[in-house]
């Protein structure tokens, strides 16, 4: 049964020192701000995150490593021109980086939430990111094996919910909202608004309630910072 | 008086003649990625009627052209972040799907920015490999080994004169194997089984590009050395 939070505080007040956390968002698009605010603001600490990208400027994420709060990065693109804070923290050894192949990642992602033990995937082969890992060939092909990633919780950012907790999302904002919902123990996702149950066509919902434990509404999200130059 | 020869001045193709020359080789009705970097340039060269659609890794077919200023939506952006349009078709998909799109071979064209392409067709575009650098991985790896066919856009020479186009690549690799075409500022070139044949050459001859690589070249221009 989804809860719906008063805030977003109160949405991740139950995130302990030492939680793996995935956070939703690729760049800015879809990155809950408001919900990692409140993570750095919870005090949490040791966290190991798992996003597209380390943060971008001074707000979102890029606060959450500024504050020392990340012991671990999984990201697959985490060098931007404005990723200053990981990159110090990087540089002077204080965070720990498991760098993925973006493709690798999401599938890795939803791998855990569909109970797939492990996959091989053709991504990497032959690269220094397979380097260890069991290497198969199938059909003349060469795949590496590549595990499922899992987390304590995944604060994700949506369009609207209903107070069931089925989402729809917005043009690319989308991206990895619906895995990370299913790979998390605990769901936690902010929305623009909140309908009641029935006013979301079941045609278009993306994530099913089954995946969401708790909602909050944030009415007019504050922009993630716009990247100054490019990245994946 | 002497007439200066493309060897003294090899000027070559500029990045938008180049972008051109690569659209006009996709295939009409092609869905296509453009790598960030130089290969973005491509899309200003398709046309409407070239019925080709753009895919974007972070969840979209049909991409358009970049939105203008006033027109910025941050939750409609490229892989490099910048804000864009949608076009009429146009269809939107969580990260898993979008990379199973990619590497279950669904994409007919991608076209990558390369360090290095080696002459059997591996690419290193990630990571220079020097100390201190922070490597950033992105969709490369997926990209190049996902389409029907990876094209290379790139300059021949790095900026300190030295090939881009190598017998074996010294920086990290990318994906092995999986380059079927790179087109230069210099020339355009095959990798296939029979090894690197030259297709087309940009105000330079067949002579001086062999001069300028360690890597052995065949020659489909039939024009040999002009």
């Amino acid at each position: 049964m989804v809860s719906i939070a008063g805030t977003a505080a109160e949405a991740v007040a139950g995130i302990p020192d030492g939680a793996t956390v995935m956070i939703g968002g690729f760049g800015p698009a879809g990155q809950p701000v408001e919900l990692i605010d409140a993570l750095v603001g919870s005090g949490a600490t040791s966290l190991t995150v798992i996003n597209n990208n380390a943060g971008n400027g001074d707000v979102g994420l890029a606060a959450l490593i500024r504050a020392g709060r990340v012991r671990k990065m999984v990201c697959s693109f985490p060098r931007q021109a404005d990723s200053r804070h990981f990159d110090q923290k990087y540089r002077d050894g204080e965070i720990e980086l498991e760098l993925v192949p973006q493709g690798n990642l999401a599938e890795r992602i939803r791998a855990a939430g569909a109970g797939i033990g492990a996959f091989y995937t053709p991504t990497g082969y032959g690269t220094p990111l397979a380097e260890g890992k069991e290497i198969r060939e199938i059909d003349g092909r060469h795949y590496v094996l590549e595990y499922p990633l899992r987390a304590d919780y995944a604060l994700v950012k949506a369009h609207q919910a209903d107070e069931l907790g089925n989402l729809v999302y917005r043009k690319t904002a989308r991206n990895f909202g619906p895995v990370m919902a299913a790979a998390a123990v605990t769901t936690v996702v902010q929305v623009e608004d909140v309908v009641p149950v029935g006013a979301l066509n079941p045609e278009i919902i993306v994530t099913p309630c089954i995946y969401v434990d708790c909602i909050v509404r944030v009415p007019a999200p504050a922009r993630a910072p716009e990247p100054v130059g490019a990245g994946q | 008086m002497k007439t200066r020869t493309a060897a003294t001045t090899p000027r070559g193709l500029s990045k938008d003649g180049l972008a051109a020359r690569i659209a006009h080789d996709i295939p009409r009705g092609a869905f296509v990625n453009l790598g960030i970097g130089l290969p973005t340039g491509i899309s200003n060269h398709l046309t409407p009627d070239s019925g080709v659609m753009l895919h974007t890794e972070n969840g979209m077919l049909g991409m358009g052209p970049e939105a203008p200023g006033n027109a910025a939506d941050l939750d409609l952006i490229n892989a490099g972040k910048v804000p864009v349009t949608e076009l009429p078709g146009a269809s939107y998909f969580h990260h898993a799907d979008s990379f199973a799109m990619m590497r279950g071979g669904h994409l007919d064209v991608c076209v990558l920015g390369a360090y290095q392409v080696s002459a059997r067709g591996d690419i290193a575009n990630w990571h220079t490999g020097r100390p201190g650098d922070i490597p950033a991985v992105g969709g490369a790896m997926d990209l190049a080994i996902g389409a029907k066919e990876t094209f290379v856009m790139m300059n021949l020479l790095s900026r300190d004169g030295a090939p881009k186009l190598v017998p074996r690549c010294t920086y990290p690799l990318t994906g092995v194997g999986c380059v079927s075409r790179v087109y230069t500022d210099l020339a355009v070139f095959l990798i296939g089984d029979e090894g690197v044949t030259v297709q087309d050459m940009f105000g330079c001859t067949f002579d001086e590009l062999a001069d300028l690589l360690e890597v052995t070249l065949l020659d489909r221009t039939r024009q040999g050395s002009r």
